[in-house]
């Protein structure tokens, strides 16, 4: 491809709505979708539609969300709406073609709700009358176009973004506009977007740099790996954007080493962004320069954490370190930087295409914009889901997602993974807000949202998750490290049947020690499952102490 | 593999990582990618051709989970105990793996055969629970899928494709 300029992207962006004129067959090609066996799906239609001579074409996509019914595919005819299937298997690989071979109807067995049933698209209206309840920003393009393909991308008026802001913005004003639009971060924390990007640019040094948090950590989320594999192109747009926003040259995408896909197609993204001229020396023809690198984390949790993350990418030991210094002035080789989620990034072309109003007028409060949720656990669609904020959990847990799976009823709802905490079902009416979440005990996390019924064991969860946060501790502050391991023992006691009253109040001694005095997120966060799980299910923790308190004490 | 192609191959690693800043761990994948683990040898090699003392690069592997200092066997068996593969019966697969190859986690078959472990997340928990077999990803697995899956012959070979 050639290199291209801000001229060439307003002519493309003009001769977009020439509608596809080539029928198209499309297969989820993502982790989850290969898993399911999508690649001899994707040979047996190939192989089909050459066999009998067809000019239709088929193409790999991204996650579509609806995990649970891979592989997915997508028959999408000229002139008429496109028809998504579920399950498929090679075999039926068969009726398919042969049904858009005659041009006739296509086959009613194995049809699944597609993209345009299950959500609207940024432009579109958020549905307030019973339309489809998702609403896609982030994921808009995620099982819509071929992720290593960048013509698709620019197709949906990719990097459109970026030249409108190299041409007619200034840095100053991008971040006005990410002022107004509210948008938070959504690595967990919501800390407003555009105070960072100010910060980090007003800080001095020698360079700016900037990092794309990639090391997706909450153990049953994965967001972020679906958008970096499903459209790595609008994660790199926006990484791009943010380096001329605070006048950085390089970059770094820092990604999970578990994600070999997501690895792949962000490199191949960086690959054919730099020959179109889109990364590297005078972008587009300006005289903005940007290079990014991709770094690889190697399995440790912690390294989510900002200051840990540093450490990683410097090439050491994950461990965190006190902040302030805050990595905005003082980050990676004691730089200025400025470390965003993927998610985050990946917003950031959207708003700066329509506009921060536009942005603002989608959520609830200060909670503006989508959020993306992988719902999963005991509900009936397991997968992903974008909403805007301000939907309540039931409409995600049972409207979206249809509910248990099992038949027994939904005790709990879990978000925010190993930081977070459990909110009981009788809170479900509660809207999908930073604050109303940690109202209940609970933070919006990374997106993990797990759904538990009436036969988990909330207790035996509680160890999972502490259990899992002990392994991870990086060992450095004593309050995580020591808190920690005693506060699992003392939750082993309880789960053997041996626990007593004086055990469950040190555990709430403990938790509140390790909120206060660890040094970083990790050991901070780590106590909230338990302490959330005791706040609505005390009973459960009860009901297995020992029966006589004082006979488990020692003598 | 003769000795200099192994020194050939560590030299072309150190090589494209040295002059790069924070890059050790890269390097380090770099290794562990190509013999499925970061045998001594290679690490004392690669540090001396990256000038970095062996204390820093032991320090670095004995840090994160995802490196391994010892040879895993052909098959690496994962079982994925992310929280909503944990909640689907992982550690009742976990058991059942470890009952039909006779390991614990973390051990390797006495021929060298299987190697099993437990993963964080591998992120596809729309499709719990799920194992990995090196490179290839179960879905929705039962006991008797995966016993089927470890027992069957030639796996081996469709595995590492």
């Amino acid at each position: 491809m050639p290199r291209l300029t801000i001229a060439d992207l307003a002519a493309r962006h003009r001769e977009q709505t020439a509608a596809s004129s080539q029928p198209t067959i499309r297969v989820g090609m993502s982790t989850c979708g290969m898993a399911a066996g999508a690649e001899p799906v994707f040979e047996a239609l190939a192989s089909e539609v050459k066999s009998r001579g067809l000019d239709w074409r088929v193409a790999r996509t991204g996650c579509a969300g609806m995990c649970s019914m891979e592989p997915l595919v997508e028959v999408a005819p000229v002139g008429r709406p496109a028809v998504m299937y579920g399950d498929v298997t090679p075999e039926f690989t068969q009726t398919l073609v042969a049904a858009c071979a005659d041009g006739g109807p296509l086959p009613t067995e194995r049809r699944v709700p597609g993209i345009a049933e299950l959500a609207r698209i940024a432009g579109e209206p958020v549905a307030t009358d019973g339309g489809p309840l998702q609403y896609r920003i982030v994921m808009r393009n995620c099982g819509v176009i071929d992720p290593e393909e960048i013509e698709e991308y620019l197709d949906r008026d990719g990097y459109q973004a970026l030249a409108k802001v190299l041409s007619t913005m200034t840095p100053e004003q991008v971040i006005e506009e990410l002022k107004v639009s509210g948008l938070r971060g959504r690595g967990g924390a919501g800390f407003p977007a555009w105070l960072k990007w100010h910060l980090t640019r007003e800080s001095k040094g020698e360079e700016h740099l900037i990092v794309c948090n990639g090391d997706e950590g909450d153990p049953g989320a994965y967001m972020d790996r679906s958008v970096l594999e499903g459209d790595p192109h609008a994660v790199l747009e926006g990484i791009i954007i943010g380096g001329y926003v605070i006048g950085a040259k390089n970059g770094f995408f820092y990604i999970r080493a578990e994600y070999p896909l997501a690895i792949q197609r962000i490199e191949k993204a960086i690959r054919q962004a730099r020959a179109a001229g889109l990364l590297g020396n005078n972008i587009l023809g300006t005289d903005f320069s940007f290079n990014v690198e991709v770094r690889l984390g190697a399995g440790a949790f912690v390294c989510g954490e900002e200051t840990a993350l540093i450490a990683s990418v410097e090439g050491r030991r994950g461990t965190p370190s006190p902040r302030p210094p805050y990595p905005s002035v003082k980050g990676l080789w004691g730089q200025p930087t400025m470390i965003n989620n993927v998610e985050s990034l990946a917003n950031m072309a959207n708003i700066m295409l329509r506009g921060g109003a536009w942005f603002a007028g989608i959520g609830m409060g200060k909670s503006t914009g989508t959020k993306v949720f992988a719902v999963t656990g005991k509900v009936k669609h397991a997968g992903l889901v974008e909403i805007p904020m301000g939907m309540t959990l039931r409409d995600v847990v049972e409207g979206i997602c249809g509910g248990s799976a099992t038949g027994s009823p939904i005790k709990a709802v879990q978000t925010g993974g190993p930081s977070g905490g459990l909110i009981p079902a009788r809170e479900l009416d509660t809207p999908i807000t930073y604050e109303h979440l940690q109202k209940l005990g609970s933070y919006m996390g990374s997106g993990g949202m797990i759904v538990m019924d009436e036969t988990d064991d909330l207790v035996e969860l509680s160890r999972f998750y502490l259990g899992f946060c002990v392994d991870e501790s990086c060992g450095k502050c004593a309050p995580c490290r020591i808190g920690g391991t005693q506060m699992l023992r003392l939750l082993d006691k309880i789960a053997a049947g041996k626990g007593t009253e004086e055990d469950i109040a040190t555990i709430k001694r403990i938790a509140r020690a390790m909120q206060k005095a660890s040094l970083c997120g990790l050991g901070q966060g780590a106590p909230s499952p338990i302490l959330s799980a005791l706040r609505y299910f005390e009973p459960e923790f009860r009901g297995r102490l020992v029966s006589d308190s004082n006979s488990g004490c020692h003598p | 593999m003769s000795p200099t192609e192994t020194e050939d191959e560590i030299a072309t690693i150190a090589k494209r990582w040295k002059n790069k800043r924070g890059s050790l761990i890269m390097a380090l994948h770099g290794l562990q990618d190509r013999y499925g683990y970061v045998p001594r040898e290679a690490a004392m090699s690669l540090g001396e051709q990256m000038d970095v003392p062996l204390a820093r690069i032991y320090e670095v592997l004995t840090f994160y989970n995802y490196f391994r200092l010892e040879s895993p066997g052909n098959q690496v068996v994962s079982v994925c105990m992310g929280t909503a593969c944990y909640l689907k019966g992982a550690p009742q697969l976990l058991d059942r793996a470890s009952e039909s190859l006779g390991i614990k986690p973390g051990e390797t078959t006495p021929d060298g055969e299987f190697h099993l472990q437990v993963v964080r997340c591998v992120g596809c928990c729309g499709l719990a629970p799920v194992v990995t077999v090196n490179a290839k990803l179960l879905a929705k697995v039962t006991g008797e899928s995966l016993e089927a899956h470890l027992l069957k012959p030639g796996t081996a070979e469709d595995v590492k494709a």
